[in-house]
């Protein structure tokens, strides 16, 4: 038996594993003549109560509605007003503003860590505009979007970025990982995917009370490898949920490549139609394309249709958060040829092109955009910034870990404030 | 008992109200029953709960009473059924999930762990989880290594997750109420070898089925007993002994077979702990031993035994003892062999009665 076991495989050939690189590393220019991008308006845009598998062919491609004209093109053209694309337009640039003077806040060393989302802004801007205010959003950490487009006041985020005596999370949470029930922002986790499963619970939920709310999750194309997003489709086809998923592909987790959640092989709209779940790829940098697929997934949620998972095909043009530098691992020229635009730009010459907006107009709400952005950073300021004493009385760390503080909790916090006074005496 | 019972407005008090006999599985299926009934915001999911009833019959009759929508089954996933409880809980749900062994929960740990138990302090209390797992426990029922063991020092160990264990259909049928009605997330922990009967540890020995003990005596409708407050299960003097679960009833009898006059206390929660009980206890018997299933090393015996020693250790006459399973998976074959069984329990007890 052994002789035999060492004979079988001599006529075998041999195996070799796979390890997905790259296209580009820094030094190398960017190709992405690989992508297989279409015209904009020529993807068929089903009826919102098709069956799963009818999605499939838009799996496969990228719905797009802004062409290089700077016009709207096709059945997925959603025929905004100009005043709901000027208040998507004027949303998108706010998160800008936003996202770069957090930047250089946390550069000034006023708190500890940021995330922008430049370049993803649509993602999260346009897709909430296309969702009800009362609906559910689980947010992965690059959706600060979501509470901007909902009008969450600003110095609130910053109080929560700086953690001072104003933050709302009592200084519990690392920056940007908001929570605001009122504004149907669930509180953001620092582990990656365990929304996804939440977000469908809530849906279910919803339909068990026979509601009429939906919930909508995003998360990163990285994070779809976690186990949780099996999970969350897998409940969400079985119990044909209210919810979206949003799969933001961004292309780049910290520092793995999209090949590492497996793009390579499949885009992620498609591992939807596995499930049963309705599928749609879509250019994640054309706001007016994001907005009419949340759109078509959120009507298909409220009319019972079931749930669906949308892939934002995007780039993220910045580093991964503070703490990383991108040019140690991809080529820089990536963000400058990426294809598919910036989705500021591309929306804003959409409303130049149809006569709705100008040049002017733009630079305008810029200034104003920025000032409003300044504004809040001061007010939030006076509350403290990290690591400066103005932050939630010291109590407070023992606090909502139980509705109650069971005893243990109550003595390790006496003994807290005992060391509290040794170290600092009146 | 009735003591430690919450009242409702009712003036007439517990022991006025009608009483049968259930065993432990019979006591939960009337806990879930009451609460489906009383709060519209229980729901019940799991795997094969529904139409079956459980693999344990714990939800026996309640999909048929109760609609399809708020007790049915699940996915074989454990993660997605705490992450959907989660999510139903922010909804403004009171889910009451069942994990159809302790040892099929490590799939669900994250959301466990990292989500259910943080929700509150993440959120400064705008969002909370206040779910009930339902998990059986324990060994003895010749389920080897994957339907027998006792997980519960994990949970004891994680920062806003309470953790229960019962002891008799009476407990059970109150603490999972309280446990229900928790607005914090609950492990809730039922120790299957006693689902049909008490156990003395002797296992060739015929089971003696609930209903011949007072402890199955569990009232109709609704009461609740308070997480965090132990049971005296004797009054003793000689040395205390700390147990939960199935191990109060071995306990028990082994001390009544070596006639030693120990105080028995049934801990029923682990967190958050009577510790009033423990150390009134200790400091008049001046002996502890701690029994527990599971296995030893960093076990909830260890915490047990540090917490003893650094607040009674003056009334200590002799070191604190342990007797646990061993630090080895749960074997098929030797099942008994691992069991902290009358032996190893009696021989703890000589010693320090020795001392």
């Amino acid at each position: 038996m052994v002789k035999q076991a060492e004979q079988a495989g001599i006529n075998r050939p041999r195996l070799s594993l796979h390890v997905p690189e790259p296209r580009g590393r820094p030094g190398d220019t960017a190709n992405f003549s690989y992508l297989d991008i279409p015209e904009a308006g020529d993807q068929p845009r089903p009826d919102e109560s098709c069956e799963p598998k009818e999605t499939f062919p838009l799996c496969d491609t990228i719905i797009r509605v802004l062409g290089d004209d700077n016009q709207a093109h096709g059945a997925w053209d959603p025929q905004l007003s100009p005043d709901k694309m000027r208040a998507i337009l004027r949303d998108m640039a706010l998160v800008r503003a936003f996202d770069d003077r957090m930047y250089r806040g946390q550069r000034q060393g006023k708190t500890s860590f940021y995330m922008k989302c430049i370049g993803e802004e649509a993602t999260s801007v346009a897709a909430t505009h296309a969702l009800d205010f009362d609906d559910m959003t689980f947010p992965s950490y690059r959706q600060q979007g979501i509470l901007i487009a909902r009008d969450y006041p600003l110095v609130d985020m910053v109080n929560q970025i700086y953690s001072n005596r104003a933050d709302k999370l009592k200084g519990r949470q690392l920056p940007i990982l908001y929570s605001s029930r009122e504004y149907g922002f669930f509180t953001v986790s620092g582990n990656l995917t365990t929304q996804l499963p939440q977000a469908v619970g809530w849906a279910m939920a919803s339909a068990i009370r026979n509601d009429s709310r939906i919930s909508a999750s995003w998360t990163g194309e990285g994070s779809t490898a976690e186990g949780d997003f099996h999970s969350a489709l897998t409940f969400a086809a079985v119990y044909n949920a209210p919810t979206i998923f949003n799969i933001v592909n961004n292309q780049w987790a910290i520092s793995s490549f999209s090949g590492f959640a497996g793009s390579e092989r499949a885009t992620f709209a498609a591992r939807a139609i596995g499930y049963g779940v309705a599928g749609l790829r879509v250019d994640g940098n054309d706001p007016l394309a994001v907005y009419a697929a949340e759109r078509w997934a959120a009507d298909r949620a409220r009319s019972n249709h079931g749930p669906t998972l949308i892939e934002h095909f995007t780039y993220r043009a910045e580093g991964h958060s503070t703490s990383d530098d991108p040019s140690a691992y991809r080529s820089a020229r990536e963000r400058e040829e990426w294809p598919l635009g910036d989705p500021v730009t591309r929306l804003k010459d959409h409303l130049i092109a149809i006569g709705e907006w100008s040049e002017e107009q733009q630079e305008a709400m810029d200034k104003e955009l920025a000032e409003q952005v300044r504004t809040a950073t001061k007010q939030a300021e006076k509350n403290g910034i990290l690591g400066h004493g103005l932050h939630h009385p010291f109590h407070t760390m023992f606090e909502d870990v139980f509705e109650e503080l069971p005893w243990h909790l109550r003595e390790q916090s006496e003994a807290a404030l005992r060391e509290r006074k040794l170290k600092w005496p009146e | 008992m009735a003591g430690m019972i919450h009242e409702e407005d009712d003036p007439v008090t517990l022991a006025d109200a009608p009483t049968r006999r259930l065993n432990m599985i019979e006591a939960i299926n009337d806990a879930l029953d009451i609460m489906l009934t009383r709060d519209p915001d229980v729901v019940i999911m799991g795997q094969d709960v529904g139409y079956f009833g459980g693999v344990f019959r714990a939800t026996a009759g309640l999909q048929e009473k109760h609609g399809k929508t708020r007790v049915f089954d699940t996915p074989i996933s454990e993660c997605g059924i705490i992450g959907a409880a989660v999510g139903m809980g922010a909804y403004g749900l009171r889910p009451v999930p069942e994990i159809q062994f302790a040892d099929y929960i490590y799939p669900g740990l994250d959301q466990l762990v990292s989500e259910a138990a943080r929700l509150r302090y993440r959120s400064a209390a705008e969002f909370t989880s206040p779910m009930t797992v339902r998990t059986p426990f324990g060994g003895g029922i010749f389920g080897g290594q994957t339907h027998s063991q006792s997980p519960e020092a994990l949970f004891a160990h994680v920062s806003g997750l309470k953790t229960v264990v019962p002891s008799t259909p009476y407990d059970a049928k109150g603490l999972l109420i309280a446990a229900i009605e928790d607005n914090d997330p609950v492990i809730f922990f039922e120790p299957k070898r006693i689902y049909n009967g008490p156990f003395d540890g002797y296992y060739d020995r015929p089971n003696t089925p609930w209903k011949s003990y007072d402890a199955s005596e569990v009232p109709e409708g609704y009461y609740s007993i308070p997480l965090g407050k132990a049971r005296i299960v004797r009054e003793g003097e000689a040395m205390t002994v700390l147990a939960y679960g199935t191990m109060v009833h071995v306990v028990e009898s082994v001390c009544r077979e070596k006639g030693v006059n120990a105080e028995v206390i049934d801990l029923r929660t682990l967190v958050p702990l009577d510790i009033e009980a423990i150390e009134k206890s200790v400091r008049k018997t001046g002996k502890c031993l701690i029994v527990h299933e599971a296995t030893r090393t960093a076990g909830f015996g260890a915490e047990l035994s540090a917490l003893v020693q650094e607040r009674c250790f003056y009334h200590l006459e002799a070191p604190v003892q342990r007797v646990t399973g061993f630090d080895t998976p749960y074997p098929h074959s030797l099942e008994w062999a691992f069991f902290p069984g009358p032996i190893r329990i009696g021989e703890a007890i000589d010693t320090l009665m020795s001392e």
